[in-house]
C-alpha cells in the first residue's frame, strides 16, 4: 500500500531522514518507534507531502505520490496529530466534516458520517455535534481529532504521537477504540510514537528509527525476540522481555479441553493478564469462557511457555 | 455587557440624531455660549448634511484603509511574502508618524483643495492601527492547527479564508474600531482644506468666535465616536466568541 524507497530528507547540512526504504501492507499498523528527533515526524510527513523528500520515492498503491497535487494528496490521507489540531471556531460536526466539505459530499451524508463517527468514538451524537473544541475535555478532544482523520474513508492514516498527550487510562481507551476502528474500517495506518509498548501493541509491524536511520522492522514478537541492535535493546528496556511477548499474545490458542476450578477468564485475555491471574488466585488451570460458554481451561505451564525466547 | 451603558448609549444616539434633525430646537442650550446676537446654531449647511459627509468620508477612509492594512498583513504572513513584512511596516508606521496636518498641506499641491486630499490622509493615519492588528491576530495563530489544516487538504486561500480570517477577525476588528475613531477626530482638519466634514463648524467658530459653533461641532464629533466605538465593540466581542474564545 505504501512503498518509501530509499528516502531520505536533510535541513541544510543535516541529513534527518536517511535511506529509508520501508513497505506497509494494505490493512496493516506499521508504528514508528525512537527516540526524540531520531526522524519519524519528517518520515512520516514526507507520506502525505507535508515535507517533501531531498532523495528517494514514495509511492501510494503503486503511484507515485509526486504525481498527485499535494492538497489532493492530502484529502485522501487521514492525518491525526498530538494536540489534535481542532479549529477552535467551528463545532465538533464542523470539525469532523472539514474533508468531506472539501470533497463536496452533500449536507445529509456528512451528517450521516458524522453521527456514525461520534457512535464510534462513544460520543452521544446530539450531546456533542454542536460544541465548540473549548467545550470538550482533552481526552474528547483527542477522539474528535482521530474522527476528523477519518471522516472521508480516507484508506491511509497517518498519526504522530496521537495519544501522547493524554492520561495512561485515557490513552488505554484510545488505543482499543483505535484497534477496533481499523478492523471496521480496514485502515492502513502508519503511527508515531516514543513509547516503545505503544508501538508493541499497536503495530502489526513497528519500525525502529535511530538518528535518522531505519535500524530494524520487524513483528513486534520478533522484534522482542531478536533485538537487531544494542540500541533497539535498549529501548525495548531489556529487562522484562518475556512478558513484552506474553502481553502480544492471548490465551486462545492455548486452550485445551478439561475442567478448572473458579471464575473463567474470557477469551482475548492477554498469556501476560492470564498467568497474572493464575499466580494471584493460587490455580494451576484457568477455564476459559467465551460469551458464557466453557471452551475449556487453560494451565499455567502453557502460560509460562509463551515466554520463553526464540 | 451590562444595562446601564447600553441604555447611555442608545439615549446618546437619540440625542445625537434629534439635534442633528432639528438642530434649531436646541438653540436655548446654545444660546448663552453665543456672543451678543450672532445665531446661536450653525446655520451655513444644514448640520445634518456635514455629519453625513463626515461619517461617510471616514467609513470610506477607514474601509480602504483596512482592505489595504489587511492585504499588506496578509502577504507579510505568507511565506513567499516574509520580504515584505519591513516595507510594509515602515510603509504603515510613515503613515502614522507624519502629522496629518502636514499630509493635507503636501496633498493639496498634489490634487487639489477639497476631500480627495483628506481622503489620503486620513487612509494613511488609518493604516497602521489595523496592519498591527492584523498582523497580531495572523502572526499568532496555533502552529499547530495550521498544520492540522494543511495536512487536511485545505490549499493556501481555504486556510486563509476558513481558519486564519475568521480566527483573526476579533483582533483586526479591534484595529478597524481604533482607526475609525481617530478618523473621526483627524476628518475635522479636513475642512481646512474645503473638505466638507463637520470641522467647518469648529472652524467657522473659531474664526468669529462663536463658541457655541465649536461646542456643536465638537460634541457630535465626540457623539459619533464613542457610538462607534461601542458599535465596534459589540462586532469584536461577537467575533471572539465565534471565534471560540472564551470571552
Ligand atoms: N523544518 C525543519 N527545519 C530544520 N530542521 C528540522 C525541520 N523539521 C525537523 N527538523 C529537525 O529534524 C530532526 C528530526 O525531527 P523530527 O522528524 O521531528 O523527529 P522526531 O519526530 O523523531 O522527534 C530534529 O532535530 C529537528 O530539529
Ligand atoms: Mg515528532
Amino acid at each position: 500500500m505504501i512503498d518509501l524507497a530509499h528516502v531520505s530528507r536533510s535541513f541544510g547540512a543535516r541529513t534527518v531522514v536517511d535511506d529509508v526504504s520501508l513497505r506497509v501492507e494494505a490493512g496493516a499498523i506499521l508504528t514508528v518507534v525512537g527516540t526524540s528527533g531520531s526522524g519519524k515526524t519528517t518520515l512520516l510527513r514526507m507520506i502525505n507531502r507535508l515535507v517533501e523528500p531531498s532523495a528517494g520515492t514514495v509511492r501510494i498503491a503503486g503511484r507515485d505520490v509526486r504525481s498527485v497535487p499535494p492538497h489532493l494528496l492530502r484529502q485522501g490521507i487521514g492525518y491525526a496529530i498530538q494536540g489534535h489540531g481542532l479549529f477552535p471556531h467551528r463545532t465538533v460536526a464542523e470539525n469532523v466534516g472539514v474533508v468531506p466539505r472539501l470533497l463536496g459530499w452533500d449536507r445529509r451524508r456528512i451528517a450521516a458520517r458524522v453521527d456514525e463517527l461520534l457512535g464510534l468514538f462513544r460520543l452521544d451524537p446530539a450531546l456533542y455535534r454542536d460544541r465548540l473544541p473549548a467545550a470538550l475535555s482533552g481526552g474528547e478532544q483527542q477522539r474528535i481529532g482521530v474522527a476528523r482523520a477519518l471522516a472521508a474513508e480516507p484508506p491511509i492514516l497517518l498519526m504522530d504521537e496521537p495519544f501522547g498527550a493524554l492520561d495512561p487510562i485515557i490513552r488505554g481507551r484510545a488505543r482499543e477504540d483505535l484497534l477496533a476502528i481499523q478492523r471496521r474500517f480496514g485502515t492502513t495506518i502508519v503511527l508515531v510514537t516514543h513509547d516503545m509498548d505503544e508501538a508493541l501493541r499497536l503495530g502489526d509491524r513497528v519500525a525502529v528509527m535511530d538518528a535518522g536511520r531505519l535500524v530494524q522492522e520487524a513483528s513486534p514478537a520478533a522484534l522482542i525476540g531478536a533485538p537487531a541492535s544494542a540500541f533497539v535493546g535498549a529501548l525495548l528496556g531489556g529487562g522484562d522481555r518475556a512478558f513484552q511477548l506474553m502481553s502480544l499474545r492471548v490465551v486462545d490458542d492455548l486452550v485445551e479441553p478439561g475442567a478448572a476450578p473458579g471464575t473463567p477468564i474470557p477469551a482475548g485475555t492477554s498469556v501476560r493478564a492470564a498467568l497474572a491471574e493464575s499466580l494471584w488466585s493460587r490455580r494451576a488451570a484457568l477455564p476459559v469462557s467465551r460469551d458464557g460458554v466453557i471452551l475449556g481451561r487453560v494451565t499455567r505451564a502453557a502460560l509460562e511457555a509463551q515466554g520463553a525466547g526464540p | 455587557m451590562s444595562r446601564a451603558p447600553l441604555v447611555l448609549k442608545v439615549a446618546l444616539l437619540a440625542g445625537l440624531g434629534a439635534f442633528l434633525v432639528a438642530p434649531d430646537a436646541f438653540a436655548p442650550l446654545f444660546r448663552p455660549f453665543a456672543p451678543g446676537d450672532s445665531p446661536p446654531i450653525y446655520a451655513q449647511t444644514p448640520l445634518l448634511r456635514l455629519a453625513v459627509n463626515h461619517i461617510v468620508l471616514v467609513a470610506a477612509a477607514t474601509l480602504a484603509a483596512g482592505l489595504l492594512a489587511v492585504g499588506f498583513a496578509i502577504a507579510a504572513t505568507r511565506p513567499a511574502g516574509r520580504d515584505l513584512l519591513p516595507f510594509a511596516r515602515a510603509v504603515a508606521n510613515l503613515g502614522q508618524t507624519f502629522p496629518p496636518v502636514a499630509v493635507l498641506a503636501l496633498a493639496v499641491p498634489v490634487v487639489g483643495f477639497g476631500t480627495v486630499p483628506t481622503l489620503i490622509a486620513l487612509v494613511l493615519y488609518g493604516l497602521l492601527p489595523i496592519f498591527e492588528t492584523a498582523l497580531t491576530g495572523l502572526g499568532g495563530l496555533d502552529p499547530a492547527l495550521l498544520e492540522a489544516a494543511r495536512g487536511m487538504g485545505l490549499t493556501g486561500r481555504q486556510r486563509l479564508v476558513q481558519v486564519e480570517l475568521p480566527l483573526a477577525l476579533p483582533m483586526i476588528l479591534s484595529g478597524i474600531r481604533v482607526s475609525a475613531v481617530i478618523g473621526l477626530a483627524t476628518a475635522t482638519l479636513g475642512s481646512t482644506v474645503a473638505a466638507s466634514t463637520l470641522g467647518e463648524v469648529i472652524v467657522s467658530g473659531l474664526l468669529t468666535g462663536n463658541t457655541a459653533y465649536v461646542l456643536q461641532g465638537g460634541l457630535t464629533v465626540a457623539a459619533m465616536a464613542i457610538l462607534v466605538d461601542a458599535g465596534f465593540l459589540a462586532l469584536q466581542r461577537k467575533a471572539t466568541r465565534r471565534a471560540g474564545f472564551r470571552s
